[in-house]
């Protein structure tokens, strides 16, 4: 079980914090969680359709205080 | 399933520059297959050594460049290749008149490419021009 890596994306538009995410997701193990934080508005939906695309899992996703909160673990 | 996408960056003002490039960079890493073909007033950008910016075509260029957080497309096209293999392609007729060799470009820029080549290599795929 490892620790939840945060992704701090806040301040950046699109298409910033799904490269940002992506960026790191390359560097983690199979099995880690991330938690990408974005002030883009599109992010809400927009990373999750990634996500499930190329295979990944998305655990949880909400925006609070204005800001997006979407945990993912790698899946492969 | 992963889609072959072509792109063709002709025009030299950031908007055009920008939305190619994040179609680039999302699409390859997404694990679609895309090329992108830089030639006329678009391919001195990736000159080595090449500062000027490109310049604002209307109103929301010029918000975007007011912006410190969107992604420039040169970094946007750089991650392109290096997250998802996307493939930069000079033009080889611009080379030759612009009087530049593959040496001259940026690190991520692919090997001169002639038309013809990339019309061949781009069958059966979408073809996006900006």
């Amino acid at each position: 079980m490892s620790d939840t890596k945060i992704v701090d994306a806040r301040d950046t538009f699109c298409p910033g914090p799904l490269m940002e995410l992506i960026t790191h997701m390359k560097q983690s193990s199979v099995g880690d969680t991330l938690e990408l934080l974005s002030t883009d508005e599109g992010s809400g939906a927009d990373v999750p359709e990634w996500v499930n695309k190329v295979g990944h899992e998305i655990l949880s996703n909400e925006k609070i205080n204005g800001v997006w909160h979407i945990k993912i673990r790698k899946a492969k | 399933m992963s889609q072959k996408i072509n792109i063709i960056c002709v025009t030299g003002t950031r908007e055009k520059l920008q939305m190619a490039a994040m179609i680039a960079s999302v699409a390859a890493a997404t694990g679609d297959e895309v090329s992108v073909f830089l030639s006329m007033n678009a391919i001195p950008y990736f000159v080595k050594g090449h500062t000027e910016d490109a310049p604002v075509e209307g109103e929301l260029g010029a918000l975007m460049a007011k912006e410190k957080g969107v992604p420039s497309f040169k970094v946007l096209f750089q991650q392109a290749v290096e997250l998802g293999d996307a493939k930069l392609l000079p033009c080889s007729m611009a080379m030759d008149i612009m009087k530049v060799t593959h040496d001259d470009f940026d690190a991520e820029i692919g090997p001169a490419t002639g038309l013809t080549r990339f019309l061949s290599d781009a069958e059966g795929g979408q073809m996006l021009t900006f």
